[in-house]
């Protein structure tokens, strides 16, 4: 007898779950519905089909919004925003907790319907989708009861406009309806064409429980009215999970309208397995990495790292474990693996799959002959070099190739456009932890994978988008600080008539860039006049080369992201104490390029400015995050990396020195223009910069043009954020430019800062100069 | 040594599978051994949701439970009599009428598992029926007593007529790390077994943690035992699905590297029907079907049955049942 006739012998059987409930509320609908606007249901219009792609069968028939329906939402969402606000952050926790009950309520009518629209196994959407899903709305609760004493000065954005993906529907929309309802803001929210149904279901529930009208706004339909609400002017912010390519879209649609942007885009997650890892849990852990959800989970750990001394063993034991997946019916509930999609998806799928090179294997499972199943797929064998090793495949297949040493898997683990999770396998608890920090991550699990908790910040780096969602670190992506901000007029140099200064000897200011002071790459300098019109010197004009160089000494000076936040403060410090010794020459300078009288304050505030810089590096302290996952959850502060920056034009030092030290405290290089009306100062810092041991690359300084070097930064790949105070209008430019890599973006919008007072320092600064990233290390109890 | 009849071995693995020798010790595989106890607990805690019985199916995966139950008495209140209503149970572990109905009609328990004076009277009242009896062996529950006192105990019950020996192991030999030792008084016990087989007690509850039970669970089949069990029934803690995992995935492991089959033996503390689907539906997943099977899996237990038969009669008629509606073991 072989084992597999054993098998059939001693089979499951199915154990499907009814679908009864869930049809029988589609046909109470009448299976077409509208959009959920100001409270009620829109009558049905020219829509499209709801399939259950596991059958193909019409479940539905939806309506595709067009602008009037836009329109309406947004209103209705404005309209209801001001109310819903002066609520208060206790009155909204008392909506958020009814939802949160509701849902529970109907936890398995939410579940099926889940299924028969996605295709997920029932298993996952009754056991994962929507207990996450009441879980965000029990959590969110609790913030918002807590937000007006935990979080003052800040208010909501306004009316939110939230587009969903169809992997996970109503965990998504629970991911984004959470926070910004408990922020205080309203909501338009797209749920995805093809799975629309629990969002409409939510919304039912939205009208029992009670919930103000207009609050939340649901319309249906496809990309265009997703791009309608993307392009909304009267939208404040926009949240999107989805693809990288639609995230790239949707960032330059929104680039220069000053909308908040939060993605959380694709990913291409290593599950790294080291030689002392527990090789059973590991398997199992993979099995849940790749194959949740048919694979189309956006922090799906699809690069399977080996230690070569495991490699063959370890494929062994996963390719055994393939051959008891079980796919088929998703309402089974034996069912590990059910429909992907559609049939789009499948057969994409597919045809990656068939052109792939390396050792493919695919167990001898089973398939239902209609519908959009794919089988498990392990592709071992393939280099870094391949394209399966680099793209998300977006459903259930596994590449997989080896490593030798911890540093080679750490470098295979970070040679991506993506930096959404990773997983870290080792039973040797010092290897874990200096490996988990130095991946390009948002989310690392330690002998762990897809881990999620409403308490717990999600989001990634890189491709993968920016932004978190999730805890305290979530809800601030829907809050902004409290209070009006005034337009930031242009500040143009002064002219003069080539007239010397008298008195000084001739100096030559220069570029600084790797720790040396170079001439620019183009040969070419500015004259600077004073206000009276008198020369004052001469700033050379950097180009995009002298970016390029400086970028790369920046990349260089890696080390001082692992320095220590006490060296760090030492050295900031040590910059205002040389500052301090040069005051009287800054003073005059300053007063010299401004025509001012307020250089000696303006020192003595970048002085005081370089003190806090130092007093917070080492204290932007992560927290550890209470899960329901025994063990540990940590958030760290990570630096982000490279930083460039066009600093204020208004404030000459004190702008130079508000952003250069909040990058530098953190652990950050900076790439820094400096005011481009008043360069001198910034230069002359050069010395206070070679006196303090500054790490050659550390601090990089460029003058010039900051509409000429702004497209540079923004499209430098190789920079992770840019941040413009520019008093020139670059910010739309910068947001549009930086799409193509996705970096963060920090931009003025063209309105003023008070750099002297606690708008030039502070949390706001802290933040932009770190990346979150959850360190998820469970333990047994 | 008495010879043992063909009918009373038809359980045993060697019936059907080549009978595990052992290894020398193999201290580097030990050595090696990694066990994330965080990680196996999100297994077993998932399992049972993964995995789902219903009906007809429910009912034949509860007929192999009873198959694989040792039918236990261990107490010292044990007479001769109480024995024989024992063994009369694991004859008709369900009433007949409903294993006329499940089209079972001869289904028996795996074995009955006595102390070693309780031998004669189970072996009488079992004649005849291809069942065969487990004597608890080396000085049970401690295993404690003088090392010559343990090996003629075993020798003593495999001349009574004991077809399978649980011995326990010294626990103390893995909680200093000897290894070696641990090694050689199992080797010691396998030969004093001679044709009947092993099943090597660990004593999980008292070992610790997951990785030592992986490394005893190892040694033991390094050994030559033919089953690896958890408990005795008598510590704290008992058969728990954690222990059961690790100890399944060393079955594994040690059948990929020799090919040989070991059975498993999770004891006490396994007291409802829904339970032993658990641990059936665990051992298919990890190990395959082959290995659902009375020659290679056994619970211990003495309260399961009774749960069994309430769920195997409610499959029948489709109405709760009643413990008093069938016949006390």
């Amino acid at each position: 007898m072989t084992e597999q006739q054993s098998d059939q012998m001693t089979g499951y059987g199915p154990a499907r779950e009814s679908a009864a409930e869930a049809l029988a509320w589609l046909v109470d609908q009448g299976d077409r519905f509208g959009h959920f606007i100001d409270g009620a249901f829109t009558a049905p219009g020219n829509g499209f089909m709801s399939h259950n792609p596991a059958t193909g069968e019409v479940l539905a028939t939806l309506t595709q919004a067009g602008a009037r329906d836009v329109d309406a939402a947004v209103d209705a969402a404005r309209k209801a925003q001001g109310k819903w606000h002066r609520l208060g952050g206790k009155g909204r926790a008392r909506h958020l907790y009814a939802l949160a009950r509701m849902i529970q309520k109907h936890a398995r009518l939410f579940a099926v319907l889940e299924v028969l629209d996605n295709g997920k196994p029932i298993r996952e959407a009754r056991d994962i989708d929507i207990p996450l899903a009441q879980r965000h709305f029990y959590h969110h609760a609790g913030l918002a009861q807590l937000i007006d004493s935990e979080c003052p000065d800040t208010e909501p954005h306004g009316v939110c406009g939230q587009i969903i993906p169809w992997n996970f529907p109503l965990l998504m929309l629970a991911w984004k309806l959470a926070p910004a309802l408990a922020a205080g803001n309203t909501v338009i929210l797209k749920p995805a064409e093809q799975t629309s149904l629990t969002a409409l279901l939510f919304a039912d529930i939205c009208r029992q429980a009670g919930l103000p009208k207009g609050v939340v706004n649901i319309v249906t339909g496809d990309g265009t009215v997703g791009e309608m609400i993307v392009t909304h002017a009267g939208i404040d912010k926009i949240a999107f999970t989805g693809s990288t390519a639609v995230g790239r879209r949707i960032r330059e649609l929104t680039a220069g309208s000053g909308k908040a942007l939060t993605l959380e885009l694709g990913g291409k997650s290593p599950f790294i397995v080291f030689d002392d890892a527990d090789p059973d849990s590991a398997v199992e852990g993979v099995v849940d990495a790749i194959w949740l959800n048919q694979g189309q989970v956006c922090c799906a750990g699809s690069r399977l790292l080996l230690q070569e001394s495991i490699a063959e063993a370890f494929l062994d034991k996963l390719r055994a474990r393939m051959a008891r997946l079980r796919v088929g019916d998703p309402l089974d509930k034996n069912t590990d693996i059910g429909a992907m999609i559609d049939m789009t998806a499948r057969d994409r799928v597919a045809a990656l799959v068939e052109g792939a090179g390396g050792a493919r294997f695919t167990p001898d499972t089973p398939l239902p002959e209609t519908g959009a199943f794919c089988p498990p797929t392990l592709i071992a064998g393939l280099s870094p070099a391949d394209p399966l090793m680099q793209d998300e495949i977006f459903g259930p297949v596994l590449v997989s190739t080896t490593f030798r040493t911890p540093a080679e898997a750490v470098a295979l683990a970070n040679d991506t456009r993506y930096g959404l999770a990773a997983s870290v396998w080792s039973e040797d608890i010092s290897r874990a932890l200096v490996v988990a920090p130095q991946l390009a991550a948002g989310v690392v699990w330690v002998n762990g994978t897809n881990m999620l908790d409403a308490a717990a910040p999600f989001g990634g780096l890189r491709e993968s988008g920016f932004g978190r969602e999730g805890g305290w670190e979530g809800l601030a992506a829907y809050t902004r600080p409290a209070g009006k901000s005034r337009p930031l007029a242009r500040i143009a140099p002064f002219a003069g008539n080539g007239d010397p200064a008298a008195g000084d000897i001739d100096r030559t200011a220069k570029l600084y860039i790797g720790g040396k002071q170079v001439r620019p790459d183009g040969g070419y300098s500015r004259n600077v006049y004073g206000k009276a019109g008198k020369l004052l010197g001469q700033a050379p004009m950097a180009a995009r080369k002298d970016i390029r160089n400086a970028v790369e000494a920046a990349r260089g000076a890696s080390a001082w992201g692992r320095s220590t936040g006490h060296q760090r403060a030492q050295i900031l410090y040590y910059m205002a104490e040389n500052l301090s010794a040069r005051a009287d020459d800054f003073t005059r300078l300053v007063n010299h390029m401004t025509g001012t009288r307020g250089g000696a304050k303006e020192v003595e505030a970048a002085i005081d400015r370089l003190f806090t810089c130092a007093a917070w590096a080492d204290k932007m302290d992560g927290r550890s995050v209470d899960t329901p996952v025994p063990g540990l959850t940590l958030t760290l502060r990570q630096p982000v990396g490279v930083i460039g920056a066009l600093c204020p034009d208004e404030a000459p030092l004190l702008g130079l020195v508000s952003v250069l030290g909040p990058i530098m405290a953190m652990g950050n290089r900076a790439v820094l223009v400096a005011s481009e009306p008043f360069p001198l100062a910034a230069l002359e810092f050069v010395q206070v910069l070679e006196t303090s041991d500054v790490p050659a690359g550390v601090a990089n300084l460029l003058s010039g043009c900051h509409e000429d070097l702004a497209p540079t930064l923004a499209g430098h790949m190789d920079i992770d954020a840019v941040w413009s105070f520019s008093s020139s209008d670059l910010s739309g430019a910068i947001e549009r430019d930086s799409a193509a890599s996705l970096k963060r973006t920090w931009v003025n919008h063209g309105t003023t800062r008070d750099w002297p007072g606690p708008q030039g320092e502070g949390r706001a600064f802290l933040d932009a100069a770190t990346e979150i990233k959850t360190l998820w290390l469970p333990a047994a109890l | 040594m008495q010879t043992l009849g063909q009918d009373h071995v038809s359980h045993l693995p060697q019936a059907m599978e080549p009978r595990n020798e052992g290894l020398p010790l193999d201290l580097g595989w030990l050595r090696a051994v990694r066990v994330n106890t965080a990680a196996v607990l999100r297994r077993t805690a998932t399992l049972p949701a993964r995995r789902s019985l219903k009906g007809a199916q429910q009912a034949a995966w509860l007929c192999k439970a009873v198959e694989c139950i040792d039918l236990t008495t261990l107490s010292g209140d044990d007479t001769a009599a109480r024995v024989r209503r024992l063994c009369a149970k694991a004859r008709q572990p369900v009433r007949a009428d409903l294993l006329k109905a499940l089209g079972q009609p001869g289904l028996r328990v795996g074995a009955v598992c006595v102390y070693h004076e309780m031998i004669a009277p189970a072996l009488e009242a079992l004649e005849g029926s291809g069942i065969p009896v487990a004597a608890v062996s080396t000085g049970f529950p401690a295993g404690l007593s003088p090392f010559r006192l343990r090996l003629a105990e075993i020798g003593e019950s495999v001349a009574a007529g004991a077809q399978e020996i649980d011995i326990v192991i010294s626990r103390r030999h893995v909680l200093e790390g000897k290894w070696e030792a641990l090694h050689d008084e199992l080797c010691a016990f396998r030969a004093a077994c001679g044709p009947a087989h092993m099943k090597a007690i660990l004593a999980t509850g008292e070992l610790g943690d997951l990785r030592t039970v992986a490394r005893a669970s190892l040694v033991a089949m390094m050994a030559g035992a033919d089953f690896i069990k958890t408990s005795t029934g008598k510590e704290p803690v008992n058969a728990t699905l954690p222990v059961g995992l690790v100890m399944l995935r060393m079955i594994r492991d040690y059948h990929a590297r020799t090919g040989l089959r070991v059975g498993m033996k999770p004891a006490g503390g396994i007291s409802r029907a829904k339970d032993a689907l658990t641990w059936l539906i665990m051992v298919q997943e990890e190990l395959g079907a082959r290995w659902v099977s009375p020659d290679l899996f056994r619970f211990g237990a003495s309260s399961l049955l009774g749960d069994i038969e309430r769920q195997l009669e409610h499959h029948v008629t489709d109405r709760y049942s009643a413990a008093w509606r069938h016949g006390m073991g």
